[in-house]
């Protein structure tokens, strides 16, 4: 792998809704590119015949009853950690 | 350093009035301020500690048993919800949280009497192995306090090890609990993936995250993952779990135990190495039949994990968007500039590099070569446990290749940073159980000796630890 261009960190922090400051785009270029450098290691890994492991326990399709149960967060107890509130409801900056 | 009984003790000391919960509680405060210049705690639960503790007292003095760890304090990694107070896993994003619901493993351990005295300094978001990423401040080895306690549940394991308090909470995702363990000098014990239910508690990496205890003994540990383990229905991946995890069959005579030949290999400070030897003669002097076994692609677990536990750190962290919890940049102009303002502001550099990077190998034309080619080669590693085990009873290695480092020495290279994490990987890739124990000190300083286990072989890893344990 090549080293990350200054466009793909900025198009990378797009993506993850991060407004970077100059330095550290400098920094992630050179770091991130370290890591992908690394683990680039298992591109040599023989994986032939082998499925991928998304997940450990084999669990499928884990369900309850439907049915409505008392529980301990309140919707005034979620409410109450909000930044900003107005009736009863998150309020957010202006979308458009 | 620990001052405390055993914890089966402590709580029969209170079930039976020879002490008092509010007593234990004081005990606990008291060396919380007496230990303060190791920066282990982020927040202390007084008000809520010493209300706990005098219901209890009052259990008990109207002839109820409050459970069994009646009266016991302890310290919770604060990236599980507790009420009355701050939840911030160490990151400037949750630094104005307080939890509007508590994790089901507070909830248990609440509900046999044990009580939460404080909340205890992590890596942000448990995103490191030395507690340096937390955003806060950095927790001091109790042994040097020039060194890092490890991590990421640093400050669990150096509240236990100064004896503030008889067992903490941590979380093992790459290493978390053991790593520390083995720095710090206690147990540390990673239950088998799914065992233990982790409703409330800060999501990082969900198909390697579990939680468990760090203890003073073996003991201890398998009490604490007694009342723990089990399904709950608030977290849909909780395994079935074993009647009971306390009854440790402390016998090594005719146990199978291999030591992994790439755990001893180059890398490994050549003192850390004599100690772990010397711990297997004890265990070949008490009846086991050791044998050495190689394993090839184990080496290779630290890259599986650096690609797969950033991928689900980007899809976990997405939820931190300033709106309806945590920290909000005050200055954003519009919704859109808000998410990234906040995001930005509130995350440290270690969050951010995990993001890019599980933003990177997720994005299509990277899927394929980097996050379905790991989640292959963990494919590989489990297959080569299962064969592993189908021979022997435990697999056996030192549980970090150094001793704890100096603070600031490995800061400015974050693949150096991850490197702490290659002998504790591999049982987060495969979900097996293992634990770190004290094998013995390197000039004055721990080392961990890793067991590891078969899935689900969290009893036998217990038992086998408490027989080695007792060799020491």
């Amino acid at each position: 792998m090549s080293k990350l261009s200054c466009e793909d960190v900025l198009k990378l922090a797009r993506l993850s809704r991060l407004k970077l400051s100059e330095e550290e785009i400098k920094r992630f270029q050179t770091e991130l590119s370290e890591i992908l450098g690394y683990v680039e290691v298992l591109s040599k890994a023989d994986t032939t015949g082998l499925e991928p492991t998304y997940q450990l326990t084999g669990l499928k399709n884990v369900t309850r009853k439907d049915e409505i149960r008392e529980y301990e967060a309140s919707p005034e107890g979620l409410l109450a950690q909000a930044p900003a509130k107005q009736d009863n409801q998150f309020k957010v900056k202006r979308v458009l | 350093m620990s001052e405390w009984l055993p914890i089966a003790d402590i709580a029969a000391s209170v079930q039976s009035g020879e002490q008092t919960a509010i007593e234990l509680v004081e005990k606990a405060l008291a060396a919380i301020v007496k230990h303060q210049d190791y920066d282990a705690i982020i927040s202390v639960l007084g008000d809520r500690a010493r209300a706990r503790a005098l219901e209890i007292d009052k259990l008990v003095s109207s002839g109820k048993n409050p459970g069994r760890l009646a009266g016991v304090p302890f310290i919770a990694k604060d990236n599980f919800l507790v009420s009355g107070g701050k939840t911030t896993a160490a990151s400037n994003i949750l630094k104005p949280f307080e939890a509007p619901y508590q994790s089901t493993a507070i909830k248990k351990l609440e509900a046999e009497g044990a009580i939460c005295v404080a909340k205890a300094n992590l890596d942000a978001f448990a995103h490191g192995s030395s507690t340096e990423n937390s955003d806060f401040f950095v927790t001091k080895n109790p042994h040097d306090k020039t060194r890092v306690p490890g991590g990421s549940s640093g400050g669990s394991a150096a509240s236990v090890v100064l004896g503030i308090v008889p067992f903490a909470l941590g979380t093992d995702t790459g290493g978390s609990i053991r790593q520390p363990a083995a720095f710090s000098g206690c147990v540390g014990y990673k239950p088998t993936y799914g065992l233990v239910s982790r409703s409330g508690v800060v999501a990082m990496a969900s198909s390697t995250d579990v939680i468990g205890p760090l203890t003073t003994s073996v003991e201890d540990a398998a009490l604490i993952l007694d009342i723990i383990a089990g399904q709950d229905e608030l977290d849909s991946t909780t395994i079935t779990r074993t009647k009971s995890y306390t009854d440790l069959k402390g016998d090594l005579t005719g146990k199978k135990v291999a030591v992994i030949k790439e755990y001893m290999a180059e890398g490994l400070e050549p003192d850390v190495q004599k100690q772990i030897e010397s711990a297997i003669e004890k265990i070949k002097k008490a009846g086991a039949i050791v044998e050495e076994i190689s394993l090839p692609s184990l080496p290779l677990a630290l890259a599986v994990y650096y690609i797969i536990c950033p991928a689900e750190v980007s899809s976990n962290l997405a939820r931190y968007d300033g709106q309806r919890y945590g920290y909000s940049a005050p200055d954003a102009k519009d919704l859109d500039e808000s998410y990234e303002l906040s995001r930005e502001q509130g995350f440290g550099a270690e969050a951010k590099r995990r993001i890019m990077i599980g933003t990177y190998v997720l994005s299509s034309g990277y899927y394929d070569a980097y996050y379905k080619k790991a989640q292959t080669v963990r494919t590989k590693i489990i297959k080569e446990f299962e064969a592993a085990f189908a021979k022997h009873d435990l697999l056996i290695g030192p549980t970090a290749p150094t001793v704890a480092f100096k603070i600031g020495s490995k800061t400015s290279d974050p693949l150096q940073m991850y490197m702490n994490d290659i002998l504790t990987v591999a049982a987060n890739v495969s979900g097996n159980p293992s634990i770190s124990i004290p094998a013995s000190e390197s000039e004055g300083l721990p080392v961990g000796l890793q067991i590891i286990g078969p899935m689900r072989g969290d009893a036998e890893v217990l038992s086998a630890a408490k027989a080695i344990e007792e060799l020491a």
